[in-house]
């Protein structure tokens, strides 16, 4: 028991002292506090009340302890505990954003900004509705996002003059910044709707190698234009880019819209001051490419010669079979739509019609086309333009198959891809054709700015055998031609 | 429509998910600002989207925070609990959810106990026990009588209440008075000592601070705004629930005159000049029913996803939000961690107790511990988590109130209005600064700390908010 005088300290500050010397080895009772009449009360009921008078100016330190040399510590500690200061400085730890409402809030509201939302699909409609509350755009990765969400989140996105891209929009541009799967394509007239991402990265690169270029890439996710959506994004979207004066021209890439929105898109496009083509893919017009030659000439250019590197000569194969092993789904498609009239019904997991449907076996025999890009093959895996493992397994299965076949694949270039798809593929595809004759072709979507550079891509893969293509209807034409079946 | 402020420039990009976006966004030289995203905390997928794009949500939850905000406080009366709500003989208020005798932990038995023997009702600890455990005294949580109280928050009705009111809707709360710190009713104390300081604030402090309050009112005197105390408060180190100096000290320097001129003996005015100076929580009974007039007002909107009360009884942790009206959201009370009084220990503290919560409710207390730096140590922390903790608290709320602002972060407004959508998508718990009543009846403070709600109460209040907005 010990009565100081001429030292305070806070409440709080006596209260840690208190603790830190409680904690002691061999210490049963500890109270270091000033000595009010409270604390003395408290002093008392634990056996330590002081037998001096008191005034509360005065410092109390009662330590009970089981030896001299316990106590004697355990004050000296005291001492020490008093004396020491807090470090610690005025700065907040940072406190990480667990919301994109939180992230938004963080930015000037005048400067130009968006969210990406790639969380899992049934979470995704919350972080979306953050983005349209702030009064920012949102493009949305997430696929599994049930389309009732779709729906609501994109009739808020309206109401707030704001766009929802998606769900499952793997590609935009916006003032040159490159979102997701997109590549380095040259700034220019043209504007892009898009319910289909590869076939917007196809339209893109291939405007870019026209010297071309876009303004922007405003992706609208793959069921925009269904009937339970109604085209809510691609009105909007085409809305923005008649708004927008970097913008001339505009194309919209997609599959072909149902009749009611379609009815509704082409009224409204009518009404803009911009000129709308469309590049539907169906089966009245399977070719991207020539939707853009088509916009070459509306504008007055003349169309390029579309860069590629040719095959060896390979001896055609009548007669075999077309393996089409591809990343991007509306690639795939438009292959099968430019294939099916000269080969008849083509299997695949995304089929054309529901009775070619390839169900789970990837190397069945046969004219077939695999979308390794599709949900139902990227479960619990990245993306193929990221993650090559399953395509190359359908590679190695192929080569070990005697079945003649000529080999169709597509590779994507640009940001969110694979840095080095060639590198991945070239080992596998040599392998192959040291065991078996198998012409491989290549469609090969990307452009010389890209980080994987189209040319650098090309050359390694010509170097293995293969022809490629910076047209993926190209590419799809050689192959029929290689099977004898031109359409 | 016009999208131009998405394709005037290069974006910022704000990204929720996958790493690879934004390292390739980064690699082109974009602004990219990531969340750190997780999955929430609780909750049905489809009920987080369907409150999330509930479209009553944004107007529901603006005019609630509106309303919240626009609330005044002024002190208009201090009157006893029979005469302000009609509280009848046989009935006891408590903090919390409603609660059966059965279940009430031992500071909640300790103060309802010393009621009774306050009121006269029993003669003895037994007989009051009989009372209680029989139903012969009726209990009613404070907030069904727009009523606050601290700790217990027993109010019998011959006790004292500050009456205030919101000039802008006219709307009333009300709670008793502050006994000071130590063994008092409120910690679940109730031996002579604590009779005889009860009986004294009924017969002496009560009839002096209504006479001052009246007397003030009556001379023409603006009454006293509390909201603007409050205000001050936060400039002054206090976060308003566990540290009320500066508030206690500038509600004595405005009542002291009109106490002064109350023509009560000079002696009962130096005793109450004394007991007031000498209880640094004197102000809390006065910021709890201004939090609540202001969470009152906010109450009964469809959509609102916000909550306007969370309160503990000793045993259970109840939440309220708007757009679910009356209705209680419970679960289990945890028990606090913090510094504890004397040789006390863990051990003897009693889980979480009190109404006083309505001030984080509101938006301060542990909201605002930024503006209260010595708070935290209760906890050994340091000023930085002080700091992040109201940091944290910002993105469970829905708005900063401009009236309460915090001086170190650039004065702030603080984080007000909890979310209850938001509580689940972070998955961070309200922060809540607290006293500590002993857990046998009778033992009265054992220390103070931080805690946090049950996680029960919310999930249930999601889930019911999503259920109204699926029928709406």
């Amino acid at each position: 028991m010990q009565l100081r005088s001429g030292v305070y300290a806070d409440s709080v500050k006596l209260m840690q002292v208190s603790r830190r010397i409680g904690a002691r080895e061999g210490v049963s009772a500890v109270l270091v506090a000033m000595a009010t009449p409270l604390n003395l009360e408290l002093a008392a009921n634990m056996g330590l009340a002081p037998e001096e008078p008191t005034s509360p100016e005065q410092l109390l330190i009662a330590v009970r302890a089981d030896d001299d040399e316990v106590l004697a510590e355990a004050l000296a500690d005291v001492d020490a505990a008093l004396a020491e200061r807090e470090r610690s400085t005025g700065t907040a730890t940072a406190v990480p954003h667990r919301t994109t409402a939180a992230g938004l809030d963080e930015l000037s509201p005048e400067a130009p900004a968006l969210a990406i939302v790639s969380v899992p699909g049934q979470y995704a409609a919350a972080e979306a509705a953050d983005a349209i509350a702030a009064g920012r755009s949102v493009l949305v990765f997430s696929d599994g996002v049930p389309v009732e969400q779709e729906v609501a989140l994109k009739r808020a996105a309206s109401a707030a003059g704001v766009l929802v891209m998606g769900p499952d929009c793997g590609t935009a541009i916006v003032s040159g910044v490159a979102l997701g799967f997109a590549n380095v394509v040259r700034p220019g007239p043209v504007g892009l709707v898009a319910a289909s991402g590869t076939g917007a990265q196809q339209v893109s690169c291939l405007l870019d190698m026209a010297g071309v270029g876009v303004s922007h890439v405003l992706g609208v996710g793959g069921r925009d234009l269904k009937e339970e959506v109604g085209g809510l994004a691609t009105l909007d979207a085409l809305a923005a880019l008649d708004a927008d004066p970097a913008t001339e021209r505009v194309l919209l890439v997609s599959k072909p819209p149902a009749p009611s929105v379609a009815a509704a898109v082409t009224e409204a496009a009518g009404k803009l001051s911009v000129p709308v083509r469309s590049a539907v893919l169906s089966p009245d017009s399977p070719d991207l490419t020539a939707a853009v030659e088509g916009l070459l000439a509306d504008m007055g250019l003349d169309v390029p010669v579309w860069p590629s590197r040719p095959g060896p000569a390979e001896a055609a194969v009548p007669g075999a079979a077309l393996k089409g092993l591809y990343s991007g789904g509306t690639l795939a498609d438009e292959a099968m739509l430019l294939a099916s009239p000269a080969l008849g019904g083509i299997r695949s997991n995304i089929p054309l019609q529901p009775e070619l449907d390839l169900g789970t076996d990837l190397s069945a025999p046969g004219h077939l086309v695999v979308d390794f890009g599709d949900d139902a093959l990227t479960v619990g895996r990245a993306h193929p333009m990221i993650d090559p493992t399953l395509r190359l397994e359908a590679i190695e299965a192929l080569a070990a198959s005697d079945e003649p076949a000529v080999l169709l694949l597509d590779v994507v270039l640009g940001f969110g891809a694979d840095p080095d798809p060639a590198g991945a593929l070239v080992p596998a595809l040599t392998a192959a054709r040291a065991r078996r004759s198998l012409p491989v072709v290549v469609a090969l979507i990307g452009t010389e700015g890209d980080p994987q550079g189209w040319s650098r891509q090309a050359d390694a893969l010509a170097a293995a055998g293969c022809a490629v293509f910076s047209s993926n209807a190209a590419a799809t034409r050689y192959a029929l031609d290689l099977l004898g079946a031109s359409a | 429509m016009s999208l131009q402020n998405l394709l005037s420039g290069p974006p910022a990009i704000v990204a929720a998910g996958v790493d690879v976006f934004s390292d390739a966004l980064r690699a082109q030289g974009a602004d990219v600002h990531d969340v750190d995203w997780r999955p929430p905390g609780f909750g049905d997928p489809a009920d987080l989207a369907a409150l999330a794009l509930d479209p009553r949500r944004a107007a529901a939850n603006r005019t609630a925070v509106e309303r919240l905000m626009a609330a005044g406080s002024v002190l208009v009366d201090v009157r006893p609990a029979r005469e302000v709500i009609g509280l009848t003989d046989r009935t006891l208020l408590h903090s919390g959810p409603p609660l059966e005798w059965e279940n009430a932990s031992g500071p909640m038995r300790g103060a309802l106990v010393g009621a009774c023997l306050f009121e006269g009702w029993a003669a003895d600890v037994e007989e009051a026990e009989i009372l209680l455990s029989t139903g012969a005294v009726t209990l009613e949580p404070c907030h069904h009588h727009r009523t606050v109280g601290p700790m217990a928050g027993v109010t019998s009705p011959s006790m004292w209440m500050w009456c205030l009111e919101d000039p802008v809707t006219g709307g009333q709360a009300f709670c008793n008075l502050n006994e000071g710190l130590g063994k008092v009713l409120r910690m679940g104390a109730f031996n002579e000592e604590v009779q005889a300081r009860l009986r004294w604030m009924r017969d002496v402090l009560g009839p002096v601070l209504s006479t001052a309050v009246r007397g003030s009112i009556d001379a023409g005197n603006d009454p006293l705004d509390v909201k603007a105390v409050l205000a001050q408060m936060l400039q002054m180190g206090d976060e308003a629930h566990n540290r009320n100096r500066a508030g206690s000290l500038m509600a004595l320097r405005e009542l002291s005159p009109a106490i002064v001129a109350s023509g009560a003996p000079s002696s009962d005015i130096a005793e109450v000049l004394r007991f007031i100076g000498g209880n640094e929580h004197f102000f809390l009974n006065l910021g709890m029913p201004t939090a609540k007039l202001a969470l009152d007002a906010a109450r009964g909107i469809p959509g609102s996803t916000m909550l306007t009360v969370m309160s503990r009884n000793g045993t259970e942790f109840g939440i309220q939000t708007s757009g679910t009206g009356d209705r209680w959201f419970t679960g289990p009370a945890n028990t606090p961690v913090g510094l504890f009084l004397g040789d006390y220990g863990p051990d003897d503290a009693n889980p979480d107790i009190g109404d006083s919560a309505i001030m984080e409710t509101y938006g301060i207390g542990g909201f605002a511990m930024a503006a209260a730096p010595a708070i935290v140590r209760f906890v050994g922390g340091t000023v930085p988590d002080a700091l992040a903790t109201t940091e944290r608290m910002y993105q469970l709320t829905l708005a900063e109130n401009p009236a309460m602002q915090i001086p170190i972060l650039g004065f702030r407004g603080s984080p007000t209005g909890i979310d209850v959508l938001k509580v689940a998508r972070t998955g961070w718990l309200p922060q809540i600064n607290t006293g500590m009543a002993g857990r046998v009846a009778g033992t009265g403070q054992v220390g103070a700390g931080l805690v946090q709600p049950p996680q029960q109460c919310f999930e249930q209040a999601l889930a019911a908010l999503a259920e109204e907005a699926r029928t709406a």
